[in-house]
């Protein structure tokens, strides 16, 4: 365990004999955070802020980022049966499983199977269906520069994602995090054929959260997330892209916290 | 030293603009670029220059696989070598398919067991893992590009090798009744080469004492075919065996002319559009993820982002990527680059890009009569690969 900061360290955890790295930081109950498909560098703001009410836990998915790449991942299935096993390991019951992107799509198939171990789903922005004739934008026929400034509604906030320099370990990073993408998301691209037919399952309350000028997977996903996962809530977010995480840190965190803490969902 | 004539089979007629609107001559160059009339005409015309070649003296012909782009007209080489299998006398090439694209490599199986057969053997089987272009046009998941790569060889072979019906449990392959009719003609299976750009995986592999498949490199400079011809020979040395010149393979575009004046004059716009339009696609659709492992993506992405831009036939020539000029110049070029690097076979590529049929019939002329022989009478393609010097 290392110390980052008083908040929060990070942690490696055995799970499934892939030792798998993540954030933990703040008090309350147990909030687990499935990354999209560029991963988590750091620990953010936002994550603070959630920190200061909840437990909240960043893993790093295996196969990306600081995790090792596990010789049986091949499909999404895979991370959702990991997640449910990491879920037991630490011991958590009762957990708010907030997922963005690639990482929505993860908390989508893990609650298909089980939600034994879940409070509330948040998704945000979550891959992982298909609505046929409304497109998404193909992040692996495109450049690294294109995709990043396609993810956000402000382009200056790309043009200073951009800006970044990128050293030898974050371009290893970046080429990791791509090719676990590809692993489990090229075909077909970004969505499981079967997952529709079983959202039905999910009986925990669920919201989902989308940027309004997403212009990696349209808003319009949205509707039909709500339409297969009963009584889920729909909220979006105006001037803001596939990483409502990033571009609108404080207005992510309200919602998130406003849906957690309902009376009833 | 042995020679097949190599044909990609482009589109020669594509409109040369494309690339004030598109960036790409694969994957998403809209088809409507294809002219129906002109495709029939140009198939008709390339199947006529190979069976030119073959009748020329060439040692036989050589065709591949390429999906979705102007390119290279092959999607089913079959098909193609179907139509030479009869009228062609020397080697058939199919180099090769593109074994990780397909849903069943059974199809390769029977393929080839069929161009074996009706050839008598006279069937060079191919296997390749298709370029990263064509896991997205594809549909094919270029993470596991290499892992079915092997798995569908592996059932390939013993579907030609193994008496029928048997399983075969692959991961990604599991085939209650492996019964492949017909057999292949040759015995144990028809000679394998693999054709690549380069790669030590590829070339390790190809090379182990349990195979030791002919190595073709691809369209590269010289100092490329050099690097990994030399560490074929090296990996040979390291399982045990000296490998023959027979094991290597050098495929390149060659044009032949009067005179070196000449020869440049006459190649310069079809060699250019060649690399410039034919070839053109930008990296993140070359290499998919997975594709090649994290070390090679990163050392092809520097090498390939060095030379980005246009690329002039004077540099093509400088590099060693192209050979052009009258029979002497050639035949010495190739005796040179031979002697030090010990391929034993030699796939000329004689139409290239735009090159129109009167050039390439010409190319193949000359060099079917003024090159061939001379290296002929100067090489043994039987003999050990020369060591090269470190």
């Amino acid at each position: 365990m290392t110390a980052l900061t008083q908040n929060h360290a990070r942690h490696t955890l055995t799970v499934d004999g892939c030792a798998t790295s993540y954030l933990r930081g703040g008090t309350g109950p147990p909030l687990l955070f499935l990354h999209g498909s560029g991963g988590v560098a750091a620990w953010l703001p936002w994550m603070d802020r959630l920190a200061e009410r909840y437990d909240v836990i960043i893993p790093d998915h295996p196969g990306w980022g600081r995790s090792e790449m596990p010789a049986w991942l091949d499909t999404i299935h895979d991370l959702a049966y990991f997640y449910l096993d990491f879920i037991e390991a630490l011991g958590l019951a009762q957990v708010d499983l907030v997922g963005n992107s690639l990482g929505g799509w993860i908390a989508c198939e893990l609650a298909v199977r089980s939600t034994i171990a879940l409070r509330r789903l948040v998704l945000v922005s979550p891959a992982g269906l298909r609505v046929p004739g409304v497109r998404k934008f193909d992040i692996f026929a495109h450049s690294h520069e294109d995709v990043t400034r396609r993810l956000f509604h402000d382009p200056a906030l790309a043009e200073r994602v951009l800006a970044q320099p990128v050293d030898e370990a974050a371009l290893d990073l970046q080429l990791k995090n791509r090719f676990a993408t590809a692993r489990v998301a090229w075909q077909p691209r970004l969505y499981d054929p079967h997952l529709a037919k079983w959202l039905h399952r999910i009986d925990v309350p669920t919201l989902i959260l989308w940027g309004e000028d997403d212009a990696l997977l349209p808003a319009a996903y949205a509707a039909e997330f709500a339409r297969l996962i009963p009584g889920a809530r729909v909220a979006t977010i105006p001037q803001c892209g596939h990483l409502p995480h990033v571009e609108k840190p404080a207005v992510f965190a309200q919602h998130v916290e406003a849906f957690l803490t309902r009376e009833s969902a | 030293m042995k020679f097949y004539a190599f044909h990609l089979m482009p589109y020669a007629d594509l409109d040369p603009q494309y690339t004030e609107k598109y960036d790409s001559a694969w994957v998403t160059l809209p088809n409507t670029y294809f002219d129906r009339e002109r495709g029939h005409a140009l198939y008709n015309r390339y199947l006529d220059e190979l069976e030119l070649a073959d009748a020329a003296g060439f040692d036989g012909v050589c065709v591949n696989e390429h999906h979705q782009n102007a390119y290279g007209l092959m999607p089913i080489p079959g098909i193609i070598a179907g139509a030479l299998s009869r009228r062609v006398k020397g080697k058939l090439l199919v180099l090769g398919r593109a074994l990780p694209l397909l849903n069943n490599p059974l199809t390769v199986a029977e393929e080839y067991a069929m161009l074996d057969q009706i050839t008598g053997g006279r069937l060079i089987a191919g296997f390749v893992r298709g370029i990263g272009a064509e896991y997205h046009s594809w549909g094919v998941n270029p993470t596991e590009s290499h892992d079915r790569f092997h798995e569908a060889h592996d059932l390939i072979i013993q579907a030609w090798t193994k008496a029928g019906p048997f399983h075969f449990e692959g991961k990604y392959y599991d085939f209650e009744y492996v019964n492949t009719w017909p057999r292949v003609f040759q015995e144990p299976h028809p000679p394998i080469w693999i054709p690549s750009q380069g790669s030590s995986e590829t070339i390790i592999w190809a090379s182990a004492a349990e195979r030791r498949y002919t190595y073709l490199q691809t369209f590269s400079p010289i100092a490329t075919v050099r690097r990994y011809m030399q560490m074929y020979k090296a990996e040979a040395q390291k399982a045990g065996y000296t490998a023959t010149a027979a094991q290597l393979g050098w495929s390149v575009p060659i044009y032949v002319a009067e005179s070196d004046e000449r020869a440049k004059e006459e190649a310069r716009p079809h060699i250019e559009a060649f690399v410039n339009k034919f070839l053109r696609m930008p990296l993140d659709m070359l290499l998919p993820p997975g594709y090649t492992t994290l070390a090679s993506m990163k050392g092809v992405m520097q090498a390939k982002a060095a030379l980005s831009g246009t690329q002039t036939m004077d540099q093509l020539l400088e590099r060693g990527t192209f050979i052009c000029g009258s029979p002497q110049t050639v035949r010495e070029t190739i005796l040179a680059y031979q002697r030090e690097i010990g391929f034993g076979n030699l796939l000329p590529v004689m139409q290239f890009g735009t090159l129109p049929h009167d050039l390439t019939a010409k190319n193949i002329e000359l060099f079917a009569t003024q090159v061939i022989p001379f290296l002929r009478d100067h090489v043994d393609a039987d003999a050990p690969a020369v060591p090269t010097p470190a």
